[in-house]
């Protein structure tokens, strides 16, 4: 059977999740491995969700949250700005290649842009296949990817 | 009070009134032609000229700038004082004997013509008769001081200063207005692109709003006010009796705590230049809606006359319909209303003209109660429906007969014809788009917005009024294109849900907040900073951080930073989002 990534996603409450039903409700079509979690704020998504969900076999985890300015908390998405690089990191000296981790901004009138976005994680994800932990050697090769 | 006779009328006066305003006084004409109201008698044309008589002496002065005597006695037509008069008057003629203002004077002083040589002058060209009236009121008036008189004799003439444009000159216009004699016209340069919002008609610095606005007050627009340019003016200050006139008012900021916010921010229409096709902006009687709505009020610039740029009564009015509307190039979306005002701009000016009417549809949508039915009585009256989206307008000039005519090109669908609609006014229907500052009043409640650009409602069936932020309801056309009773609709329910919390006296929050566990709390403080609602305070004699249920909004932010998980939050707690997760990797 061909891989099909499993990933999970983290979608703000306001924004991102709103977008993610009105692409549903525009019957936009959009690929399913996308798992969607719904979170009050992309500043709730708590660095221990991502790295529990790499280690539950999670091919690649998307945050995704309004755009800058938009947050309907005014800046929690300013804080999930700072999270996801130092975690990039932090995953990238696990072993885990760092593309698989992705913050996107999605607003709620934007369902275009979350199947858009859907299918591209889908699509990279499909390329590096299914999650392992590199030797130190490819963690490098990795880096210079990203 | 001084008294006086004038002509054998005695006239009591305030003191210091000239002769001239004594004898309006009295009902008695004096010739003038530099005298204005606006500034102090200037008294250069001299034919004001007057015989005043103190006792048993006369003298012949000015009566513009004479002020009245007690019990002088005044003659404004004795032989000495027609003698002098008639003699200004010639040489006046003699020099300007082609210009209106001094023919006419001249007619009604009884002169034919001069004994006096014209000169040989292009009056069409230079036919400023030196009365001064631009150079006092720019002087004086205006405060600009930009006009001046140069030279002497017959040489002497009004010129800018080196002859150059000034950089004092505001273009206020106030020199054209006073001209008698119409030699200065203002050359508004640069004015292309700098469209004011509507151009049916001039509009004065002070003015009220609209004849509806309550509460009915003139309000200054600074921005072309002379007196917030130069400091001089204040004409309109004089003239008002109750001196309510104040110069010195300042926009002020209010801030008022509320407790709800119903957002009805209204609309913008579609700015019909972008679309080139269509010649607005490029073409006289190429009118947007809204410009021909102000046309066919009544209290408009044309008193709800139908008229083209001309002033004609139009022979044929087209009125397109879905400009910008309908159209992937711009909007997708319908704008709702059009339709039926396109119908209701085609009864009226069936009523009022007896123009040739077409309407340029794509489809009419007559959706609501007694619309179809009215759609149906604008056929009756004749007006022409093409179905069809207008490809072009543009001026015709294939033939004498079209001269000044629009071409509107279309394609009949129904008929499959290609069609030339020869018209003498275009009517575009402008779609109806959210306002340009609709993102940042988006931001400042925090609400967001369809793809179309208008506010998001909650729920577009089940809460169509309310919006993601809390007591922040929409209503109207920051919501979407609606009509009058449909926004009517949606406002009385907004107003009514307002009312509904208020009436309770007390406000449900939201079941999703955040908690400390005061046990696992190590009292880093970490959360304190994060709140953006500051609902997370230290308890100083706990050494915990404590959130107050009533601020928190439940964003979780503290929640994901707390390094002890001691912070939960209600309805999204670490074990139920890794419960979660669980499920979905299995």
């Amino acid at each position: 059977m061909a891989f099909e990534p499993k990933i999970i996603g983290f979608l703000c409450n306001w924004c991102s999740y709103t977008g993610a039903d009105l692409a549903g409700v525009s019957r936009i079509k959009s690929s399913p491995n996308v798992r969607v979690i719904r979170t009050m704020c992309s500043g709730r998504v708590d660095p221990t969700f991502i790295l529990k969900a790499f280690q539950l076999g999670a091919d690649g985890v998307i945050v995704m949250g309004c755009h800058l300015g938009d947050c309907h908390y005014q800046e929690g998405n300013h804080k999930t700005i700072r999270r996801i690089p130092f975690l990039k990191r932090l995953i990238r000296d696990f072993g885990i290649d760092p593309r698989r981790l992705r913050l996107e901004w999605v607003s709620a009138s934007e369902g275009d842009r979350f199947a858009k976005i859907v299918n591209e994680m889908t699509e990279e994800i499909r390329k590096l296949g299914p999650i392992k932990v590199y030797i130190h050697s490819e963690i490098r090769q990795a880096a210079a990817h990203a | 009070m001084v008294t006086l006779t004038i002509d054998g009328k005695q006239v009591e006066v305030l003191e210091d009134t000239s002769i001239l305003k004594a004898a309006e006084k009295a009902g008695i004409w004096i010739p003038t032609m530099c005298y204005s109201d606006y500034f102090e008698p200037y008294g250069v044309c001299r034919l004001c000229s007057v015989e005043a008589v103190r006792g048993k002496r006369s003298r012949v002065v000015t009566a513009c700038n004479y002020p009245v005597r007690e019990g002088i006695t005044v003659l404004t037509n004795s032989e000495k004082v027609k003698w002098i008069r008639k003699i200004i008057m010639e040489l006046t003629l003699s020099r300007w004997p082609n210009v209106r203002v001094v023919r006419e004077m001249a007619e009604k002083l009884g002169i034919e013509k001069p004994r006096f040589v014209s000169l040989e002058r292009d009056e069409a060209e230079d036919a400023c008769i030196l009365c001064g009236m631009c150079v006092n009121m720019c002087n004086e008036v205006v405060k600009a001081g930009v006009l001046g008189f140069a030279n002497m004799g017959i040489k002497r003439e009004v010129v800018l200063p080196f002859n150059e444009r000034s950089d004092r000159c505001i273009v206020c216009g106030a020199c054209v207005y006073v001209c008698p004699s119409g030699h200065i016209k203002t050359v508004i340069e640069d004015y292309k692109g700098k469209k004011p919002e509507f151009t049916l008609g001039p509009r004065t610095a002070i003015y009220v709003p609209t004849m509806q606005a309550v509460p009915r007050i003139p309000v200054i627009d600074t921005n072309s006010c002379i007196h917030f340019k130069t400091g001089g003016c204040e004409i309109c200050a004089k003239v008002c009796e109750p001196n309510a006139i104040n110069y010195e008012m300042k926009d002020e900021v209010e801030e008022i705590e509320v407790g709800q916010i119903l957002v009805a921010t209204g609309f913008d229409i579609f700015d019909a230049s972008v679309m080139a096709q269509y010649g607005y902006g490029t073409l006289d009687n190429v009118y947007s809606s809204l410009e021909f709505e102000m046309m066919l009020n009544s209290t408009g610039p044309t008193s709800g006359k139908v008229l083209t740029k001309e002033g004609k009564e139009p022979r044929s009015v087209a009125i397109i319909h879905c400009i910008g509307s309908r159209d992937t190039n711009h909007h997708p979306y319908c704008s709702r209303v059009c339709c039926m005002y396109a119908l209701k701009y085609a009864h009226l000016v069936h009523d009022r003209t007896s123009a040739a009417i077409y309407q340029f549809y794509i489809d009419m949508r007559a959706f609501g109660k007694g619309y179809e039915e009215f759609y149906v009585r604008i056929l009756d009256e004749g007006v022409k429906a093409i179905r069809g989206k207008v490809a072009e307008v543009v001026e015709a000039t294939s033939s004498q007969k079209d001269e000044g005519l629009l071409l509107v090109r279309c394609e009949d669908t129904l008929a499959g014809k290609l069609l030339a609609i020869p018209v003498d006014m275009v009517v575009l229907c402008n779609a109806i788009e959210a306002r340009k500052d609709s993102d940042a009043v988006r931001r400042l409640f925090s609400i967001s917005k369809s793809p179309d650009g208008f506010f998001l409602e909650r729920h577009p069936k089940l809460d169509p009024t309310s919006t993601s932020t809390e007591g922040v309801f929409i209503a109207g056309c920051a919501q979407g294109p609606k009509d009058i009773p449909d926004t009517v609709a949606q406002a009385s329910s907004a107003a009514a849900r307002i009312l509904s919390v208020l009436a309770k006296g007390e406000v449900e929050i939201e079941p999703v907040r955040a908690m400390v566990q005061e046990e696992y709390c190590s009292g880093c403080k970490i959360c304190n900073g994060l709140c953006p609602y500051n609902a997370i305070e230290f308890l100083e004699d706990k050494k915990v951080s404590h959130v107050q249920e009533a601020l928190c909004k439940g964003c979780g932010t503290c929640v994901a930073a707390c390094p002890s998980s001691a912070m939960t939050g209600h309805g999204f707690t670490d074990a139920q989002i890794l419960a979660e997760l669980d499920g979905l990797l299995v």
